[in-house]
């Protein structure tokens, strides 16, 4: 396995460090890291899920909107951080790699490596309130 | 290829009785493939003296690793610059918001330095480094990110036969939680893997890194740790500390032998040293 950039080295260092929780993908969404955090939202721990490519992760998570409808395949905030290069910010419901469902906000934003090229993006979590009207 | 170190010390030029046997001037390495082509790594104070080694004209590729001023002080004084017939290439890393040629210029132009580079009497050119691989001349050069504070690129040269590769300023271990760790996740990596020679910062001993983390530069054990991971077959301890005297740099470069695996050969970087891979 090739080195990764460095932008997503110290990205995957500084989450480590981190008490919010966040997940780390590369630029075509594979997932390649989430912290400790963001373990309890996910519903698994980071070492036992390991990298994952973005079909497999689809298929792990599902996300539903505040309605309770299903997103589109493309509609998942760091997926759309990833396509359109902007930040995103969503409330929405995850079932988690232990199919629990959980109610979270989410801000995704791309991450731009030295020569402004894509490298991968960053998802944030909060747990939501399940009411959001 | 031939490698020559006219500058191994980092920070600021440190002349003196007390770094006469390891040098006193700022990164620069001289690197020469198998065909004739030169490449110049950094531009530190080191480059005056290389810079009068070139009578004939000629093209000369000078590759920074980044903009700190240790890297960039020596070039209002590259002699060729001012020798009409020469061909001078600067390659330094990409930004997004200005060029290369700009941000030079903070330097070298007044007040802080009396020629502008518009001046110069070579030709000169100036290139943001390009993602992954490119040639220049019979060298193919990989530059790749690595960490240290502001855009820093590290660089590798390969002519075919031999390969070097050059993490002057560069503090993996703040990114890998540690060293060794992953390849996949140790900064450098790539660009040192199975080299014939990795020249590598190894500013601090432990004690000093304890208090600097954060500074983008590595201790003695990271840069051995590093090049045991690649698997380097020979490492050159480089941006010696300013403090450092040569009695001092003896005892590191002991220390790190004591670290090194067995085929891992560890020489201190040493102003004049010239290496044939």
């Amino acid at each position: 396995m090739p080195q990764r950039d460095i932008g997503l080295i110290l990205m995957r260092q500084l989450a480590s460090e981190l008490a919010v929780p966040l997940l780390l993908a590369d630029e075509h969404g594979d997932l390649l890291y989430f912290n400790e955090p963001a373990e309890l939202m996910l519903g698994k721990r980071f070492d036992e899920v390991g990298d994952l490519p973005l079909e497999e992760r689809r298929r792990a998570l599902a996300f539903r909107d505040q309605a309770g409808q299903p997103l589109p395949e493309d509609q998942p905030p760091l997926i759309v951080a990833l396509r359109e290069q902007r930040p995103v910010h969503r409330h929405v419901w995850l079932r988690g790699f232990d199919g629990a469902d959980r109610a979270i906000e989410v801000t995704a934003f791309p991450l731009l490596g030295g020569g402004g090229h894509l490298i991968g993006g960053v998802a944030m979590f909060w747990h939501a309130p399940e009411d959001h009207s | 290829m031939r490698v020559c170190l006219w500058g191994t010390r980092g920070s600021i030029a440190s002349a003196g009785p007390e770094t006469v046997r390891y040098g006193g001037n700022t990164a620069c390495v001289e690197v020469e493939a198998r065909d004739g082509t030169i490449v110049i790594l950094d531009a530190g104070t080191g480059i005056r003296r290389v810079g009068n080694t070139f009578h004939d004209p000629r093209r000369l590729d000078i590759l920074l690793t980044h903009l700190h001023m240790d890297h960039i002080q020596g070039l209002g004084f590259f002699a060729p610059l001012f020798m009409p017939g020469f061909e001078v290439h600067v390659w330094g890393p990409p930004s997004t918001t200005q060029d290369l040629r700009l941000r030079l210029t903070r330097y070298l132009s007044p007040p802080l330095f009396p020629v502008r580079l518009r001046d110069v009497d070579a030709r000169l050119e100036l290139h943001d480094v390009p993602r992954g691989t490119f040639h220049v001349g019979g060298l193919e050069v990989c530059a790749e990110m690595i960490i240290h504070p502001g855009q820093t690129i590290g660089y590798r040269l390969c002519d075919g036969e031999s390969t070097v590769a050059y993490l002057c300023d560069h503090e993996p271990a703040l990114g890998s939680g540690g060293l060794p760790g992953d390849p996949e996740w140790t900064s450098g990596y790539d660009l040192a893997a199975d080299a014939d020679m990795l020249i590598h910062d190894a500013q601090y001993t432990d004690a000093e890194y304890a208090t600097r983390v954060g500074w983008g530069h590595s201790r003695v054990a990271d840069a051995v740790a590093l090049a045991k991971m690649s698997r380097a077959r020979r490492l050159v301890t480089f941006h010696h500390d300013p403090g450092h005297d040569d009695d001092q740099l003896d005892e590191m470069v002991a220390d790190a032998r004591r670290l090194a695996p067995p085929g891992l050969e560890v020489i201190a970087g040493r102003e004049g040293a010239t290496f044939r891979l």
